[in-house]
């Protein structure tokens, strides 16, 4: 308990990814919600990427959680640029609403 | 060490915590605030372990422009005030059990390839790209950025430049109305119908733009 290696690492990263996975799920409120689960997610897998470069003497973790971070900054500007022209377009983000699909 | 420990569980308890209530957070402007709390304390975790540049970096991305933008788009879109009710949403199909069982598999297959890597500790002993110690975090990261990984980081400034494209592109509209200065429509003015000859009557003057 008191040497924390990398398994705690990477159950914390677990734990945050299942978060996001369950805020994905759960969520009946509105789209940008689920645009901050997926950003949970991806920080999850960056906690993964950093303590495994840190603990296996590699810097080739670090690099990848740099364009990790470019992705998910361009994916949050294109999902909330998305976000609002179907806001525009049909008045409300509310996910129980968006049924164009009839899924 | 104990110090260590110490930072790692509140640290992470903060994390986890403001992570659920991400989720859980009746009003999104709360949410994008424990989001930004969830990331200021990850980064600090980052710093902690010796990924000094990252965690800086994730402070500057996300809290400064992520969040930023989040929050921007929560309130100009007024979605503040619609209350969250999952869990006594009235017309729920019956997914929400669904949800949670597939939401702790997934977390219990994480556990097991954690619990694997436990056991067998020297599963990949990576020896290429050695983290050094004379050099900072900073300095080592872009000795290899600049030269090993240049052409994957080119490849990710073209992201950028066409996840800034795409959003204006996206986000462009036409508005009616709008008085807008068109240099075609000067240039290929004719004299003929700029300019016009009248004869002025005295004592009545004439009457433009009618």
């Amino acid at each position: 308990m008191i040497e924390i290696g990398l398994g705690h690492y990477l159950t914390l990263g677990a734990v945050i990814f299942t978060i996001g996975i369950v805020g994905i799920f759960l969520n009946r409120k509105n789209i940008i919600v689920i645009l901050m689960s997926i950003e949970l997610i991806l920080l999850a897998v960056n906690i993964n990427l950093v303590s495994f470069s840190i603990y296996l003497n590699d810097l080739s973790g670090q690099v990848f959680t740099l364009f990790i971070l470019t992705v998910a900054a361009a994916e949050a500007a294109i999902g909330l640029a998305i976000i609002v022209v179907y806001y525009r377009n049909a008045g409300t983000i509310r996910v129980e609403e968006i049924d164009n699909l009839k899924g | 060490m104990i110090a260590h420990a110490i930072f790692f569980y509140v640290f992470s308890l903060i994390a986890i915590i403001s992570a659920i209530m991400v989720t859980v957070s009746k009003n999104t402007v709360h949410s994008v605030f424990f989001l930004i709390l969830d990331f200021i304390s990850i980064s600090c975790l980052f710093i902690m372990i010796g990924a000094e540049f990252l965690g800086m970096i994730m402070l500057i991305v996300y809290v400064g422009a992520v969040a930023v933008l989040f929050l921007f788009v929560v309130m100009m879109l007024n979605v503040a005030q619609q209350k969250n009710q999952w869990l006594l949403s009235e017309d729920s199909s019956g997914h929400i059990p669904i949800g949670l069982i597939i939401s702790a598999l997934i977390f219990f297959e994480l556990i097991i390839v954690i619990g694997g890597w436990k056991y067998k500790p020297d599963l990949f002993n990576s020896d290429n790209l050695q983290i050094s110690s004379e050099l900072s975090n900073t300095h080592s990261l872009g000795q290899i950025l600049y030269t090993d990984y240049i052409h994957v980081f080119q490849i990710s400034g073209m992201i950028l430049l066409i996840a800034m494209i795409g959003a204006i592109v996206l986000t462009f509209r036409q508005r009616e109305g709008v008085k807008k200065q068109s240099y075609i429509k000067q240039i290929s003015r004719e004299r003929s119908e700029g300019v016009e000859v009248l004869d002025v009557p005295s004592n009545k003057g004439v009457k433009i733009d009618d």
